[in-house]
């Protein structure tokens, strides 16, 4: 415990700052639960953080006080009490299982599914492992290659100390902290995040992945990214796991970041697996997401892929301002939801520069009681000639107690951009499944084969191992949902 | 006569209420080729159907012995596993699954549920490329998705593929003649030949006698109202040819 030790120390030395009437025992690791302009300060006092962080910081806290929560999302949900959360360091070793035995075991029979190691399964549970495994040695022969090249990739708050100049320039540029509720709560208390830096023409040699990063572990509910591909660069970063995640946390308020300069490429994949609540609606993560990506500069390439399977209610739209001339962005989703989970997700393509151009694939699966939307914006602004949109949006439902929405919002100020919307909806038919059990193929993997039939073409956009994951996961969030 | 492979007796189904099926005996023994042929609404599809398992079928009365096992008390994919394989008369489409997917995860289901090892992808397209072979077909299709888009004639030697993939003990062949040309009839009744082996068993259900100049019964049945009125050998097929089916309904209507 030296570090937290040390951190106590330097939060004291800094004496004065706490005149607001900081009472907490600073000796706890933990701040204590609710959310007020003290603990804004105390966390950024805990990162050490210099001080025009910790004015934004308070800025995006006092504007978060005055801001309504979004009401237009196709989701339901009681008020969340903010008073009654942890915003920094939440105690966990007490509420964490001590071994695998105390898991819920249906938990450790999809780990097992997933082929998962049971190191991992152990982290992943969130049971208290004190021992650094092998992950750690991994990432360092890997930080070793990437810094060969120049890539900065390592924690925001290490980059907040290391490169200062790059986050104070860049952190809030595409997500300002007034964005919205859920965004300027995360610009109050962010607590850590990933960092990736990618200098002029560099290709970043490998796959850029939160699982390789020392500190992943504890990133917490306000996870903060910041990724910025300078001309002519090129990365690939992975987010998330397949392996469902149990967090204590109930609210998930995440913010990502992207920029890319002149001819840049920035492809961010996502695979979203948090503990979605069980068979009855009870428990769950609400992830309220805010991912934007800004094609800053011409012939920049922002692509988003997700997978979302996991969470109670998701609540997340990423999107790319295409400002650079000839910028491309794309959005490739697959959202299931089963049971009693809601998502309202989608994408924002706001074209600024001329002949922008932009994809959008959205695959949504409902099944039980479920309810998805599909809600996407696609706005062609007055400079933006020759432009040109492509959205594919289909829906498929599985029983007859779910739904599928889909809301699409389309504003064309320029005569000469193009903008093209194509929705289906359907639903996976007697016929299918009765085939493909005449061939042999058991109910559920024959309802896995036909959905991940239905997502192929956003899966093939996935890297391949993440790929080959994201597949048996379709078929495993989809367990119990036919006969 | 060798070993029985299907025992009917006395199989009497109903669909939501309405019985379709009023009696059916019929056994095949192991290597022969039988066909039932039928009109329209004789309940020829409703027997592959109560055959294979699908659901909405509610069997009244009777039993239907597979190889010695009770046959109606297994799940569809179970029939699969034991070798019932069903040609279907509309085969389903399964956008975006690759052909070559469909059929590894089919055999593979199908080899698990005998004991026998997985194939890997490899040593699947091994085994697939020899059965193309051996149907003289091109590997043209293997990479479209299931039956979208395919012809009628393309599916139905998909069909003939799946077969030939899932080595069947016994194999339902609904209608698989409807709807194709000349050529494609062809091509379909060699691929069914190439297959016919002593251990295999055939029930061909038809409406139309053609399909039988290119596949030689051993015997024929004829269905009318949910029953075998008349059975005899391919003679009978003959005559169904030339007379039609009218003397049956009659036949069944004055019973």
């Amino acid at each position: 415990m030296a570090a937290s030790v040390e951190t106590v120390e330097k939060v004291k030395s800094l004496g004065e700052r706490y005149k607001y009437g900081w009472s907490t025992d600073l000796e706890m690791d933990t701040a204590p639960k609710g959310l007020s302009e003290d603990i804004v300060r105390f966390i950024s006092a805990r990162k050490q953080e210099p001080e025009w962080l910790l004015e934004w910081r308070l800025k995006a806290y006092r504007h978060w006080l005055e801001m309504p929560e979004p009401r237009w999302a196709k989701v339901d949900f009681p008020p969340i009490d903010y008073q009654e959360s942890y915003y920094y360091a939440a105690p966990k070793a007490k509420e964490g299982p001590k071994s695998l035995d105390e898991v819920d075991p249906k938990l450790l029979e999809t780990y097992e599914k997933l082929g998962i190691p049971l190191k991992e399964q152990e982290m992943l549970a969130g049971v208290a492992v004190d021992a650094v495994f092998d992950s750690v040695s991994v990432a360092t022969t890997f930080r070793k290659k990437l810094q060969e090249v120049g890539v900065i990739f390592c924690s925001i708050s290490e980059a907040v100390k290391d490169h200062p100049e790059l986050v104070k320039k860049y952190l809030g540029s595409v997500v300002p902290y007034a964005d919205n509720k859920h965004a300027c709560l995360n610009s109050a208390v962010f607590t850590d995040g990933s960092f990736v830096y990618i200098p002029k023409g560099v290709r970043c040699p490998m796959e850029l992945s939160t699982y390789f990063r020392i500190n992943a572990q504890n990133t917490g509910q306000f996870e903060r990214t910041l990724i910025v591909a300078d001309a002519g660069a090129y990365v690939s970063y992975l987010e998330g796991c397949t392996a469902p995640q149990r967090d204590e946390n109930q609210l998930h308020a995440a913010v990502v970041e992207l920029v890319a300069l002149d001819d840049a490429e920035i492809k961010y994949s996502t695979v979203q697996n948090w503990y979605p609540g069980d068979e009855e609606g009870r428990g769950g993560i609400y992830n309220f997401v805010t991912k934007r990506g800004l094609c800053a500069g011409r012939n920049s390439k922002i692509s988003w892929t997700q997978v979302e399977t996991g969470s109670a209610i998701t609540w997340k739209y990423p999107s790319c301002i295409l400002k650079g001339d000839n910028s491309v962005g794309e959005f490739y989703s697959i959202a299931i939801t089963n049971n009693f989970q809601q998502a309202d997700t989608g994408t924002k393509m706001i074209h600024l520069g001329r002949n922008t151009r932009s994809r959008i694939i959205s695959k949504g699966i409902s099944a039980g009681r479920a309810n998805q939307t599909y809600r996407g914006l696609v706005r062609m602004g007055p400079r933006a000639a020759n432009a040109r949109n492509h959205t594919q949006c289909d829906s498929l439902l599985i029983g007859d107690r779910c739904g599928a929405h889909t809301v699409p919002y389309i504003e064309n100020r320029n005569r000469t951009a193009q903008v093209e919307h194509e929705a289906t909806t359907s639903r996976i038919s007697e016929d299918q499944l009765f085939y493909c059990r005449q061939r042999g193929i058991g109910q559920e993997a024959a309802v896995a084969l036909v959905v991940n039939g239905f997502c192929r073409e956003v899966l093939q956009q996935l890297p391949m191992e993440f790929a080959v994951e994201a597949q048996k996961l379709v078929g495993i969030s989809l367990e119990g949902s036919v006969g | 006569m060798s070993d029985s492979m299907l025992k009917i007796q006395n199989l009497h189904a109903s669909v939501e209420g309405k019985p379709i099926l009023r009696g059916i005996d019929l056994e095949i023994a192991a290597g022969e080729v039988h066909a039932i042929m039928g009109p329209n609404g004789s309940g020829k599809s409703t027997l592959s159907y109560v055959l294979s398992g699908r659901e909405g079928y509610e069997i009244t009365e009777g039993s239907v012995t597979y190889k010695g096992k009770d046959l109606l008390a297994l799940e569809p994919e179970e029939r699969a596993g034991e070798g019932l394989f069903l040609a279907f008369q509309y085969p389903v489409e399964i956008p975006g699954v690759p052909n070559t997917t469909f059929l590894r995860e089919a055999v593979n289901a199908v080899r698990e549920y005998r004991g026998e090892e997985r194939y890997d992808a490899l040593k699947f397209m091994k085994v697939l490329r020899a059965r193309l072979k051996e149907l003289g077909m091109s590997d043209e299709f293997l990479k479209r998705a299931v039956n979208v888009g395919f012809s009628g004639g393309e599916k139905k030697r998909n069909e003939v593929l799946q077969m030939a993939c899932l080595e069947p003990s016994l194999a339902l062949l609904d209608e698989t003649d409807s709807g194709l040309d000349i050529d494609a009839l062809k091509a379909v009744a060699d691929g069914v030949n190439a297959l016919r082996s002593p251990d295999r068993s055939f029930l061909l259900i038809t409406h139309y006698q053609r399909l039988l100049g290119y596949i030689v019964p051993d015997k024929v049945h004829v269905l009318a109202r949910g029953r075998i009125v008349e059975s005899g050998g391919p003679e009978l097929a003959e005559k169904l040819e030339a007379g039609g089916y009218a003397g049956y309904l009659d036949e069944t209507e004055a019973a």
